[in-house]
């Protein structure tokens, strides 16, 4: 169903007239759906105020003046270095990055003392420096496009990234824990009173090294096989730097006991491995060994204990909040009691109690949001979400080059799959592992990072829509063609 | 590679497919489990997004709710401290709350079904007009004294009790226990600070928390002479027959003999029953209650309100402190027969006699009050939180008539003559008239008596104003004759101050 829609709603696949390129590029509508998004962040923000202030002040309009003013800048920016880039991807994040700078704001107004309330500076506490990192964030995603004018140029730096990528998972890791530990988890860089956590870069930087080395590979990793157990294995040594890299990370993420990154990234080597040699044995080894480890974890956290131990409890406190609702459960027992509270409709922006939410900045801000928006609101988010990744996976799909196939796949389906996690383990679907919620949760880097991510999306996306004809299109595209390293990449392997 | 990137965008669907289903579980299935949870801090929010109503006492507010800048809207506020601790509870947090605060807390809340039209107002309104204003009949002069008298008495007792009634109405002018706490921690809205606080109270050997005058029995000793004199009174004795005294007396069955706490009481053979209450004579009373028979001195304790199980002070209609049951206890052979010597015991408010200093300011009440005892209360009037309207206004009830007015008028004329001439003399008021009875009982063999008194002040026109017992516990030598002349200030204070009624 989703396989027939996709390519028959997508314009960069019509036959249609060059002519006609700047009708096609579907700017004003993004420019239309980003407004639109902004007057629902301003309203979001204005309820917010009625309700914690029982007034709307005079300034409720300034956070969500100056992120439209921000995305605006984007906005004008896509338009003249990718002017094909899929419309709904810029509106959609923007809404999710207001709504969650909004309520940032909302936790900010709920614990001011109430005569600092009323005018609170709009880049006051925590709210205020989302709002910085988000301008920030936006800068770098528009420089990120500006310097990037052909996805296929980072292929180039693919090992450089894919080293990079290992440094950033380890940095916390070496450094001594008082630079690094926050809440027993070993994911910051510290300095003075800054701190980004690095391994949210990182998923990025091995997400372009996986794609890389995967294309480059794919046809002797699909071909030049072993048969074993009916399932046709890759030589080692085609197969080898990738998973070394990806050894490395999960474990260093499991000893950092950063447990929702490392199945993330789990998943994320799992999927780009099964889209580049498309074969569902892959999933099924990967599933295997998931559910496998996952067991063997938690029956060795159960008889060992170790660095097993958390895993064990995080599976029990799943298993059962309830039967220690004041310490070990408590965080998710308090999560999905906002949920319940918030019903159907919910307590209305600002009408909810956030503050009784452990971590409602971070993990718990779905469930936080959720009280006061309800299912109908939560819903409506969720969907959000899942257009940004259908979108993503659609620029893959359109896209020619199977280097932006990958990278965009894998883009799209970490985005869709953190947003599960973190979510899932909130809703008690899946064990609690600590994640941000993309584009809502405090916290530059995430939010950075994801930037990022939309960055390249957008830029995969013009790639993909853009005619393959016509002067334009040419021009606009950085002399020098195709990088040398792809030389596998522009033919697609036939396959019996 | 298109292929596997549409079967991809198909898991991602199934994925955010079971979070939407289990979003759905949780908002609309299991949201009404999940909303009322007793986990869930919200009820609680909520509960404090409303002010509470005041519990006040003769005008002033002794509990309040003050605002707060925290995320429960209003703190709980006790300006009297442990001076009104026992009569107003506490509403914590966290804890359990009582007294008061407890038995009238939908109305303070303002969630009582009375107090529905003013809910109905405020939703056109748009104000939150807060919870019902609780008045209580204590008066602030009888409190203040009963609670430093208490504090500051002079036998250096660490635990007792006060309480103050006024007989006619049963309206409670005065209730201390000591020793008393303050609440005001015990609200904290930091729930540790107030769980430590409570746990250091409820650990504390002295028992604060306990409410002596309601809750805790003790051997009455003489003042149990009173119930004893009212069945000898109908029973042909008058307040001038002679009745069998002496120095000591053994009971026929038993060699322990009943002595006086004094030789120079009662020393001949016989003594009128006025002169036998007045200078407590232990041996006359101890003869009197094996002639009567046990039957006719545990009957004469059921009908002044002892064995009652479900007494309760605070609203007239329900609720309130629950009070202990007083007990006259087993006056027989393990076989069921007569045991004189068990008898002669508890006719002298020893043995296994128990009475609540409530249960004693009752039997006072009642002779006052012509031998009409009336149930006590605590709650005088139920304000709307706007104030204008009153939900409720107590009505006296008479509770029993344990003795008839001439048995009263006597027991009333025996009493006074404690205070004029006996042993109570400590509790005399100028210009009133006042009655009492001295109690001193044996706790334990090795252990400081306690010191009783049960006694009431007539004013000029024979109209009774005020009865009260105090019980110092563990007081020693002198307890009693203190226990009279802290009575003695208390119903000064109570005299001067009525309080409500």
């Amino acid at each position: 169903m989703t396989a027939a829609a996709i390519p028959a709603s997508s314009p960069a696949t019509t036959g249609e007239q060059p002519g006609v390129r700047l009708a096609r590029s579907r700017r004003n509508a993004e420019l239309s759906l980003l407004l639109v998004a902004m007057v629902l962040v301003a309203a979001y923000g204005a309820m917010v105020e009625a309700k914690v202030l029982d007034t709307v002040t005079a300034d409720f309009w300034m956070p969500a003046a100056a992120l439209t003013a921000v995305f605006l800048g984007l906005h004008l920016v896509i338009r003249f270095l990718a002017p094909f880039a899929d419309p709904a991807l810029l509106p959609a994040v923007a809404l999710l990055n207001g709504i969650g700078v909004g309520f940032l704001r909302r936790l900010d107004l709920g614990s001011a003392a109430p005569a600092e309330r009323e005018d609170l500076a709009i880049f006051a506490g925590t709210g205020g420096r989302q709002l910085a990192w988000t301008l920030a964030s936006v800068v770098l995603a528009a420089g990120l496009l500006a310097l990037m004018r052909d996805h296929r140029s980072v292929s180039r730096y693919a090992y450089t990234l894919g080293l990079a990528g290992i440094v950033l998972v380890m940095i916390p890791a070496v450094l001594p824990s008082r630079f690094s530990e926050i809440n027993g988890a070993k994911l910051w860089v510290r300095v003075g009173g800054f701190s980004i956590q690095p391994g949210e870069f990182a998923k990025l930087a091995l997400l372009v090294f996986f794609a890389y080395y995967l294309v480059r590979k794919r046809e002797v990793l699909s071909l030049a096989s072993r048969r074993f157990l009916g399932i046709d294995f890759p030589r080692g040594r085609d197969l080898g730097p990738v998973v070394v890299v990806w050894l490395i990370s999960v474990l260093v993420l499991v000893f950092e006991k950063d447990l929702g990154t490392s199945l993330l990234y789990f998943g994320m080597f799992v999927v780009t491995l099964y889209i580049a040699t498309e074969r569902v044995s892959w999933l099924l080894i990967g599933l295997v060994l998931f559910f496998g480890g996952v067991y063997l974890a938690y029956v060795l956290g159960e008889v060992v204990g170790g660095p097993f131990a958390n895993f064990y409890l995080r599976a029990q406190i799943w298993l059962d909040p309830f039967a220690d609702p004041y310490n070990d459960g408590y965080q998710l027992v308090q999560g999905l009691l906002a949920l319940g509270t918030g019903g159907l409709f919910g307590a209305g922006p600002g009408g909810g109690q956030p503050g009784l939410l452990p971590e409602v900045q971070n993990d718990f801000i779905f469930a936080g949001i959720g009280e006061e928006i309800g299912l109908f609101g939560l819903s409506a988010l969720l969907v959000v979400y899942l257009l940004i990744v259908e979108r993503g996976l659609r620029a893959a799909l359109a896209v020619r080059d199977s280097f932006g196939k990958l990278l965009a796949g894998g883009l799209a389906f970490t985005l869709g799959l953190q947003v599960f996690v973190i979510v899932g383990g909130i809703s008690k679907l899946i064990p609690l592992t600590g994640q941000t919620t993309p584009f809502l949760s405090a916290g530059g880097s995430s939010l950075m990072a994801n930037w990022l991510l939309i960055a390249v999306l957008l830029r995969i996306s013009d790639g993909a829509r853009r005619p393959v004809t016509g002067a334009g299109g040419k021009a606009a595209r950085p002399s020098g063609g195709p990088p040398e390293q792809l030389h596998g990449a522009p033919t697609e392997v036939i396959r019996p | 590679m298109n292929a596997p990137l549409r079967r991809v965008g198909i898991v991602v669907m199934v994925l955010f497919g079971l979070l939407f289903a289990n979003l759905n579980w949780i908002q609309a299935y299991k949201a009404d489990e999940y909303r009322t949870s007793d986990y869930n801090g919200r009820v609680q929010v909520a509960e404090y997004e409303r002010r509470r109503g005041n519990i006040e006492a003769g005008g002033t507010a002794f509990a309040l709710s003050k605002e707060t800048d925290g995320e429960l809207k209003f703190q709980r506020a006790y300006p009297g401290g442990a001076r009104y601790a026992h009569v107003l509870g506490y509403k914590p947090v966290n804890l359990a709350e009582t007294g008061i605060e407890k038995f009238e807390n939908d109305f303070l809340a303002g969630t009582s079904d009375q107090l529905i039209a003013n809910r109905v107002k405020d939703m056109f309104t748009g104000d939150q007009s807060g919870g019902g204003n609780v008045l209580l009949t204590v008066s602030k002069g009888a409190q203040n004294t009963a609670f430093e008298q208490l504090r500051n008495n002079r036998v250096d007792a660490a635990k007792g009790a006060a309480i103050a009634v006024d007989p006619r109405t049963g309206a409670v002018q005065a209730l201390v226990s000591m020793p008393s706490f303050d609440p005001n921690p015990l609200v904290s809205h930091n729930t540790n600070e107030a769980t430590a606080a409570y746990n250091k109270l409820e650990q504390d050997p002295a028992g604060p928390l306990k409410n002596r005058a309601l809750g805790e029995v003790l051997p009455p000793g003489s003042t149990f002479k009173i119930v004893v004199a009212a069945a000898a009174l109908e029973n042909g004795v008058g307040q001038q027959t002679r009745i069998p005294a002496g120095p000591s007396w053994t009971p026929p069955t038993s060699g322990t003999p009943i002595r006086n706490a004094a030789p120079s009481i009662c020393p001949e053979d016989e003594v009128t029953l006025i002169n036998a209450v007045t200078e407590s004579c232990n041996t006359g009373f101890a003869q009197m209650g094996v002639r009567l028979g046990a039957d006719k001195i545990k009957e004469k304790a059921r009908q002044f309100g002892f064995e009652q199980e479900d007494l309760s002070v605070g609203h007239l209609n329900e609720g309130g402190h629950p009070v202990a049951a007083s007990r006259t206890g087993s006056m027989q052979n393990a076989d069921g027969g007569a045991d004189p010597a068990a008898l002669a015991q508890s006719s002298i408010g020893q043995r296994d006699v128990r009475m609540t200093p409530l249960q004693g300011a009752m039997i006072a009440a009642s002779v006052a009050n012509g031998g009409s005892q009336m149930r006590p209360y605590l709650v005088r009037q139920l304000l709307a939180p706007d104030r204008t309207t009153s939900y409720y206004t107590a009505k006296p009830k008479e509770l029993r008539q344990p003795v008839s007015g001439q048995v009263a008028n006597d027991l009333r004329d025996m009493m006074v003559s404690v205070v004029e001439n006996g042993s109570g003399t400590n509790a005399q008021l100028r210009g009133y008239t006042v009655g009492g009875k001295t109690g001193t009982a044996q706790s334990a063999p090795d252990r400081p008596d306690h010191g009783w008194f049960i006694g009431f002040a007539l004013d000029k026109n024979g109209t009774p104003v005020s009865a009260v017992c105090v019980v110092l516990e563990q007081a020693g030598p002198g307890g009693s004759a203190e226990a009279a002349r802290i009575a003695g200030q208390i119903m000064r204070a109570a005299i001067a101050d009525p309080g409500g009624r």
